[in-house]
């Protein structure tokens, strides 16, 4: 054991490449061509400014990762909390420098982007709960101490995003964080707990609620109170997609979005969009890239040796089930409109690296799969 | 190493575990999402499909090419001239103030039609065409195009209007058109279904009456749009059909030619065709010139017409109700003879007045006629004549006579809705309407055209233009109908009349009419001995071709054009005993107190064709003022019959 980890460690160059996973670099590949297909749609069929930034995005971030997963795992155990400190110091920054768009103070200025830390945060948090129950006996995980730290690591990054205001993306790295809390093996009966307490206190969380925010929930479950006002999203992007049918309008053919009846097609409802186009099949076909690559990332955790490996994989897999499932649903009109990207297909630098950074990561486990992390 | 080794099973284990469920309900979570999937785009498409048409489809109606009125002749009365417009969508302006405030520049608006223009804005849906001007000169027409590229949002627009080359002469035949409005919309359904903002529709008269076949049909352009309502491109465009031509039976000569007899005057001209029952003219004086109507009539004009003493508005030729005076004559000598009630050779002495049940009833001769027969009384419109003859024929056997004569009726079936009815009174009409007895006196001045009994000037027409075919029904129109009887066949029928026995006419004409509704015309006769007609049209010849006669210094020597005719002089107000004595000349007389002059005429007389009446109001004597314009007239028309004949030969096919 002992002789296969140094080994391992000793791994060559060309070693480590014949040790890639390719499917998942395919899956990712195949959604990046999509997703700059489809930015390429949202621009009207010309190669303008979102599809031109989208492409060198894309080819950036994800040289990016390739070159990422050549780091050994033990840097990304031993940077672990360094990377979740330097994120919250971003969303720190963020809350009191930010840039403010849209009614929302979450983009930080570092002169060559403009960071969305909380993005950032969506993989930091898996990265510090995987490290953190790494060394940690199962015996001990369910201790007051471990629960009370979890929960402030958990809160500190929710309640900065909350507070932006980013009602979508907090509810996103709260669902990732609290399942990987869940997969490290915390008793089951804390969650139903803190549950219960969850509705209990719902009714004062909404009464805190900004007025859009309200609307949108309103607007949900029932979007034809005002079809021209806030339920104008859901029923446009509804029709979008029901209007593609078996096969879809074709490429470049989508009236919803050409004529602009779709919102924010560029980003959340880039889905919407490609499904007007290309209809049932193109969707499904989508869904089963999206099927592929989180099973391979859950495969990688579950053929790692070492825990953290294992959790982040994991945590992380499960992560971007969430955020398909969740934006999916929100323009089919199952949810209600929070903002949440589709990973890599959504027009969005941070989303974009923070997913290839997730991906990395992954992609380091399965080199280092052999290896265990002391 | 080892020493954790077994907790780590544990913890792998247990991760393991749990991821187990996760892929679970992930599994079950993209299958619901796959379902969800399936049912928009597979089950509910064509919904989606229908809506998303709907989203980025609009369409343009543009307004319908009205028909067009044309006369006998094929003259056009009733066209439409291109107009240049300037449309706005308010909607699709981005600064509307700034474009209202360039254009009142551009086109000088006055401070009150931009007012105007901006309070009709208010009223209108934001999306909706806000009609800046109807009717550009060719000037703002070229300078708003000039400067089209800084008035984003402004529309010149070419388009038609309704234009009535003839002005004042067709005005009460054809009505006129302006905006439809809110009434229009809920009374006709066709109006409703073809409705753009600025669609003119017929307000009165034919225009109003064919409204349903001179409506045409829209033209309408698909565009798709954008979200914000922008026109991308242009889909499909559907040209409209312009509304059906309709073909008068008026001759626009000598519809002028009313118009110029009845110029300063009030009053009214109607010919007619005895035998087809054509509407030759139908004029109605003083007039006005319909096309101020077709951009909105300014108030100042509006009040000319409205205020005019004269009634220009109202359609005098049938909706007019005036006391006929003697011109009703021949039908009380025709009833007296029909109901054998006197002979042809029953004589009256005539002294200038008569006494009777303590009243004087005068003649219009202060000295009188001195002793005279039918033939005299008719010819020299001897009131106490038909004082005595009404005596003894009785108000109800007139009134019989009256009404198959067409009087007490409309002439035309629902062609005008202003048409009046009149009023040929009898014993029974009084009871019901006044709860009163009928009166002896009342019997003898109706019996010279006065009192209770109101007629139409078009009625009188019909009267005459039945007397003079010889007797028989017709029916009169005003429009050419493809289906209608020829001539040929008109004569043919009505001499078929005459074979039914005369025991039963009385009630084939009842069946007749019943008939008449049902689509299928019969010319029955109208008398019992035709020999009365014809006594009755000698006499008519007589009145305006004798020495003596009423209307002698109206005659026309010419056989070709020689007429017969009746005066009258329908008085407005009963004469005062000292107003009788005083003798004043119509000029001496206050205007609303003049009395009425009528005069009716058929010819030519060796082979009738035409029938006219002439109604001056407040005219004095009908022989003075009324017959002379006849004389005019009636040389005109029998001008214009071989023209005619050659039209309606060649038109008409016979059946």
């Amino acid at each position: 054991m002992f002789e296969q980890s140094s080994y391992s460690e000793q791994y060559t160059f060309f070693q480590k490449l014949r040790s890639f996973d390719f499917v998942l670099i395919f899956c990712v590949l195949c959604l990046g061509i999509i997703s700059n297909f489809s930015m390429y749609s949202t621009d009207g069929g010309e190669f303008l400014y979102h599809s031109k930034s989208h492409f060198i995005r894309f080819v950036t971030f994800f040289s990016m990762m390739i070159f990422l997963s050549f780091f050994n795992l033990r840097f990304w155990h031993s940077t672990a909390y360094l990377f979740y400190t330097i994120t919250l110091g971003f969303l720190i920054w963020a809350s009191m420098y930010g840039v403010t768009a849209s009614g929302s103070q979450r983009w930080i200025n570092l002169y060559f982007i403009n960071l969305q830390p909380s993005e950032l945060m969506k993989i930091a948090i898996i990265v510090c709960f995987a490290r953190y129950f790494h060394r940690e006996q199962m015996s001990n995980i369910n201790s007051f101490k471990n629960i009370i730290l979890s929960m402030a690591i958990l809160l500190l990054p929710i309640l900065l995003v909350v507070s932006q205001p980013d009602l979508g993306t907090s509810i996103l790295i709260a669902i990732s964080g609290v399942i990987v809390l869940w997969l490290a093996g915390f008793n089951i009966k804390y969650f139903i707990y803190s549950g219960l307490t969850l509705i209990i206190s719902l009714p004062f969380v909404i009464s805190m609620l900004k007025p859009y925010q309200k609307q949108r929930v309103l607007t949900f479950f029932n979007p034809d109170r005002d079809p021209l006002g806030a339920g104008y999203q859901i029923i446009q992007s509804k029709i979008a997609v029901g209007s593609g049918g078996l096969t879809g309008k074709g490429f470049l053919k989508g009236t919803q979005s050409y004529l602009e009846f779709l919102p924010e097609k560029h980003t959340d409802f880039i889905f919407t969009l490609f499904s007007e186009e290309h209809g049932f099949i193109g969707s499904v076909i989508l869904l089963i890239l999206y099927g592929v690559l989180i099973f391979r990332i859950l495969n990688i955790g579950s053929h790692s040796r070492s825990f953290f490996g294992k959790l982040f994989c994991y945590g992380f897999g499960s992560a971007i089930f969430v955020y398909v499932a969740v934006n999916m649903s929100m323009v089919l009109g199952l949810l209600p409109i929070v903002g949440s990207p589709l990973p890599i297909m959504s027009y969005g630098g941070s989303s974009m690296l923070a997913t290839m950074i997730g991906l990395s990561i992954v992609m380091s486990t399965k080199i280092h799969s052999k290896q265990i992390i002391h | 190493m080892f020493d954790g080794g077994d907790s780590n099973v544990r913890k792998f284990n247990t991760v393991n575990r749990r991821v187990f469920i996760l892929k679970i309900a992930k599994g079950i979570i993209f299958t619901g999402i796959v379902a969800r999937l399936f049912s928009l785009q597979i089950t509910e498409n064509k919904k989606y499909l229908t809506l998303s048409d709907k989203n980025r489809l609009r369409e343009w109606r543009l307004p319908p090419v009205r028909g067009e009125f044309e006369d006998y002749f094929g003259n056009v009365v009733a066209g439409n001239t291109k107009v240049y417009q300037l449309h706005v969508v308010p909607e699709q302006v981005e600064d509307f103030k700034y474009l209202m405030v360039r254009l009142k520049n551009i086109l000088s608006l006055t401070d009150k039609q931009f007012s105007k223009i901006v309070k009709k804005k208010k009223q209108q849906k934001p999306w909706e065409t806000l009609i800046i001007s109807e009717s550009l000169t060719w000037d703002q027409f070229s300078k708003v195009n000039f400067y089209l590229h800084e008035l984003s949002g402004a529309k010149p627009v070419l388009s038609v209007a309704r234009s009535y080359p003839y002005k004042a002469n067709y005005t009460h035949v054809l009505g006129y058109v302006a905006q439809a409005s809110e009434s229009d919309l809920l009374e006709n359904e066709e109006i409703k279904n073809k409705h753009v903002p600025g669609l003119r529709v017929g307000k009165t008269g034919l225009e109003k009456t064919f409204e349903n076949s001179l409506i045409g049909t829209n033209s309408v352009k698909r565009y798709e749009v954008n979200a914000f309502g922008k026109r991308i491109n242009q889909v499909d465009f559907k040209e409209g059909e312009k509304g059906q031509k309709v073909k008068l039976t008026i001759d626009t000569e000598i519809q002028k030619l009313c118009n110029e007899l009845l110029a300063e005057k009030s009053g009214s001209i109607s010919v007619m065709d005895i035998f087809t029952g054509e509407i030759i003219a139908m004029h109605s004086s003083p007039s006005f010139d319909p096309n101020l109507f077709m951009y909105g009539i300014s108030y100042k004009d509006w009040d000319l017409i409205r205020k005019n003493p004269l009634k220009p508005l109202i359609n005098k030729t049938i909706s007019g109700l005036y006391s006929p005076g003697s011109t009703i004559k021949p039908i009380v000598a025709l009833s007296a003879l029909e109901n054998d009630v006197i002979s042809t050779k029953f004589k009256v002495n005539c002294t200038g007045k008569m006494e009777m049940y303590g009243q004087t009833y005068h003649c219009w001769k202060k000295k009188g006629h001195g002793i005279v027969d039918l033939r005299d009384a008719i010819k020299q419109s001897c009131d106490t004549y038909f004082y005595e003859m009404s005596r003894r024929l009785g108000v109800d056997r007139l009134n019989i006579t009256a009404k198959r004569f067409g009087l007490g009726n409309t002439v035309f079936k629902n062609l005008y809705t202003e048409e009046k009815k009149g009023l040929v009174p009898s014993t029974k009409w009084k009871k019901n309407a006044l709860g009163k007895g009928w009166v002896l006196g009342e019997t003898l001045i109706t019996g010279i055209g006065q009192g209770y009994i109101q007629t139409t000037p078009l009625q009188l027409c019909l009267m005459t233009a039945q007397l003079a075919n010889g007797g028989f029904k017709i029916f009169p129109r005003i429009t050419v109908d493809k289906n209608q009887e020829s001539l040929e066949k008109i004569k043919y029928k009505m001499k078929e009349s005459l074979k039914i026995t005369n025991e039963n006419s009385s009630s084939l004409i009842r069946s007749a009419e019943e008939i008449f509704y049902k689509g299928e015309k019969e010319y029955n006769k109208l008398f019992r001995n035709q020999e009365n007609i014809k006594f009755v049209l000698e006499a008519m010849s007589a009145s305006t071709n004798e020495v003596r006669g009423t209307s002698y210094r109206s005659r026309i020597d010419d056989p070709k054009y020689r007429f017969a005719g009746k005066t009258g002089t329908a008085q407005v107000k009963k004469i005062t005993k000292l107003q009788r004595e005083l003798d004043l000349d119509t000029a001496q007389i206050p205007y609303e107190e003049r009395d009425h002059a009528w005069y009716v005429a058929f010819g030519p007389y060796k082979d009738p064709r035409y029938s006219l009446c002439v109604l001056v109001e407040h005219g004095g004597s009908g022989s003075a003022t009324a017959a002379p314009l006849a004389k005019k007239l009636m040389k005109k028309i029998i001008d214009r019959h071989e023209e005619r004949e050659k039209i309606r030969k060649n038109n008409l096919v016979d059946i």
